[in-house]
């Protein structure tokens, strides 16, 4: 594989005593879209703005397209586009100002500086606003300022801080559509806390809980673990619950209600055959049966339970 | 550094505060102009006889700069006040830290912007005395002389104000410390002139601006300025780096 974009290794960050980033790595190659999970408060926006130099990391080091961000801030900031968590706007400025002064800022010389606004504001989707006042924009339209700010050099990697936070629903969808026609071009990396919006955008995957990495593999890889082991099963006539637990396979069983069930079984015995046969021969009326699956809400919760029983553990 | 400067400038006159400052500064000074012509008048008669006497640069000039040196005063921390403060409150200092530039770039190209402000205020100042050269002889040097004088005293304004304005997310309690700071260092030298004061009087703003407003220029009023300026801005430089990119 050739040698990543941007690349991170053993970032450690501070805050007085305590803890915010702990020994992370990071790496991310040409034309990937990376996401960068944790609840509330795990170190996303801290580990974000070390990256895009906004933050000196107290340990560790950072190399974007070859030049170290500590001691070459200037090239390798080049390369990076970046969006804070609140979008950083003069509020006071129009869309067209605002963002040809972000593109002098940027060192696009003069010539270009037109077309490189002009790309930016249609990349974005800001045609129809690029003469309003920011201030008087919406919540959505402000973000998506923030993002033709972030791209109007071109840079090589986007870092997105949780871009779709504090939108309406349809907002979030068209920011998400806009993230998805930027991946074309940028590599991204994108942190966020709601799961659904790394599968439905990213390569990769990254989990960070309290300060460390917890998990770090491909979208796939993710999907894979949320392959569960239970069934949904409604019942007209349902039998007693220790009926249904002698079935061959059958570990546990929770009683939803009355004549729903969520059947656990092992991972390698599925008895969907079986309940499917009992019922018929035993007249349970079936009129439901879904095999489970988890909600990456529960794949997360999972991997930072593991991660954090290991570590009680090993104390 | 210079995009920011103009970035800055052009901000500042976007907002009614910059053009409030520069009508109100206007308003104020021309009234004390008019009062100090028309003392002059009243006593250019009796004056007129002597030889050597104070003419119309030293009676009504001078005293105009240096009531507009105490304007200044008033008026600096409300201009410097938002230039990083705001910025944080804002969330749009990001912005810069991610931009190709230092933080030395950042913090000149915001004095540099912040300092065309007043060079256009003490430009509309200076066209108050220069009306006079209509019917009177101005003596342009020592007026030139107290523009420069000014031009130092607002550029340690500024730079003050700055790094104060670096230090907390609150403008106002950047635009109140900025005040008290500059007062202070304009009052400083009042502890009586004493020996053992010296020290005092050379921190004060003031007493390095009389010299040069009476056409006095010394090497060691401008290294003042100049050592004032330098020094709070190596402050700010420092301050940013140390919160964001050591």
């Amino acid at each position: 594989m050739t040698s990543p974009l941007l690349s991170a290794k053993s970032l450690s960050r501070f805050y007085g005593p305590q803890l915010a980033v702990k020994q992370l790595d990071f790496e991310i190659y040409k034309g990937e879209v990376l996401g960068f999970l944790g609840p509330n408060g795990a170190g996303k926006s801290t580990s974000m703005k070390m990256l895009s130099g906004n933050l000196a990391p107290n340990e560790g080091e950072i190399t974007i397209n070859g030049y170290d961000l500590l001691s070459q801030p200037k090239q390798a900031k080049a390369h990076i586009g970046y969006l804070p968590e609140q979008p950083p706007l003069y509020k006071d400025l129009s869309v067209t100002e605002f963002l040809s002064f972000c593109a002098r800022l940027n060192n696009i010389p003069s010539p270009n500086r037109k077309s490189a606004v002009d790309t930016a504001i249609e990349r974005c989707g800001l045609g129809n606003v690029r003469k309003r006042l920011i201030h008087h924009l919406s919540k959505g339209y402000q973000q998506r300022v923030g993002i033709a700010q972030a791209i109007i050099h071109t840079p090589a990697v986007v870092i997105l801080d949780e871009p779709t936070s504090g939108l309406d629903p349809i907002q979030i969808r068209e920011i998400r559509q806009l993230i998805k026609d930027i991946a074309q071009e940028h590599s991204v990396i994108l942190s966020t806390h709601i799961l659904p919006e790394v599968q439905m955008l990213c390569d990769r995957v990254k989990i960070i809980n309290q300060g460390s990495l917890v998990f770090n593999d491909t979208t796939h890889a993710l999907a894979q673990q949320m392959q569960s082991s239970h069934i949904l099963l409604t019942l007209g006539a349902p039998p007693d619950i220790a009926t249904l637990e002698q079935l061959p396979g059958v570990t546990s069983i929770d009683a939803i209600s009355n004549t729903h069930f969520k059947i656990h079984y092992q991972p390698d015995h599925n008895p969907t055959q079986i309940i499917l046969e009992s019922t018929v021969s035993h007249g349970w009326q079936l009129t439901a049966l879904t095999p489970g699956q988890h909600s990456l809400e529960d794949v997360f919760m999972n991997i930072i339970q593991q991660e954090t029983d290991q570590i009680k553990e090993q104390i | 550094m210079f995009t920011l400067a103009r970035h800055e400038l052009y901000r500042l006159f976007l907002s009614p505060l910059a053009w409030l400052i520069l009508a109100l500064s206007q308003l104020i000074l021309a009234y004390l102009f008019l009062t100090h012509i028309d003392y002059f008048m009243q006593i250019q008669g009796k004056i007129s006889a002597i030889p050597g006497a104070p003419g119309v640069t030293e009676l009504v000039a001078l005293p105009l700069f240096n009531n507009a040196a105490t304007i200044l005063l008033l008026l600096t921390p409300l201009i410097t006040m938002r230039l990083i403060a705001e910025e944080h409150r804002n969330d749009s200092f990001p912005l810069l830290l991610s931009a190709p530039l230092s933080a030395t770039q950042i913090v000149l190209g915001k004095y540099l912007g912040t300092l065309g402000f007043f060079l256009i205020l003490i430009g509309l100042i200076t066209c108050m005395p220069l009306a006079l050269s209509v019917g009177a002889t101005l003596d342009l040097m020592a007026i030139g002389s107290a523009i420069f004088g000014l031009f130092l005293l607002v550029a340690s304004f500024t730079a003050i104000g700055l790094f104060l304005s670096a230090l907390t997310k609150q403008p106002t309690i950047a635009a109140i410390s900025t005040f008290s700071l500059l007062f202070l260092l304009w009052i400083i030298d009042w502890t009586g002139n004493t020996g053992e004061s010296t020290l005092f009087s050379w921190l004060s703003l003031l007493s390095h601006f009389q010299p040069i407003l009476q056409g006095d220029l010394h090497t060691k009023d401008i290294a003042y300025y100049g050592i004032t300026v330098g020094f709070f801005l190596t402050l700010t430089i420092r301050c940013i780096n140390t919160q964001h990119l050591s």
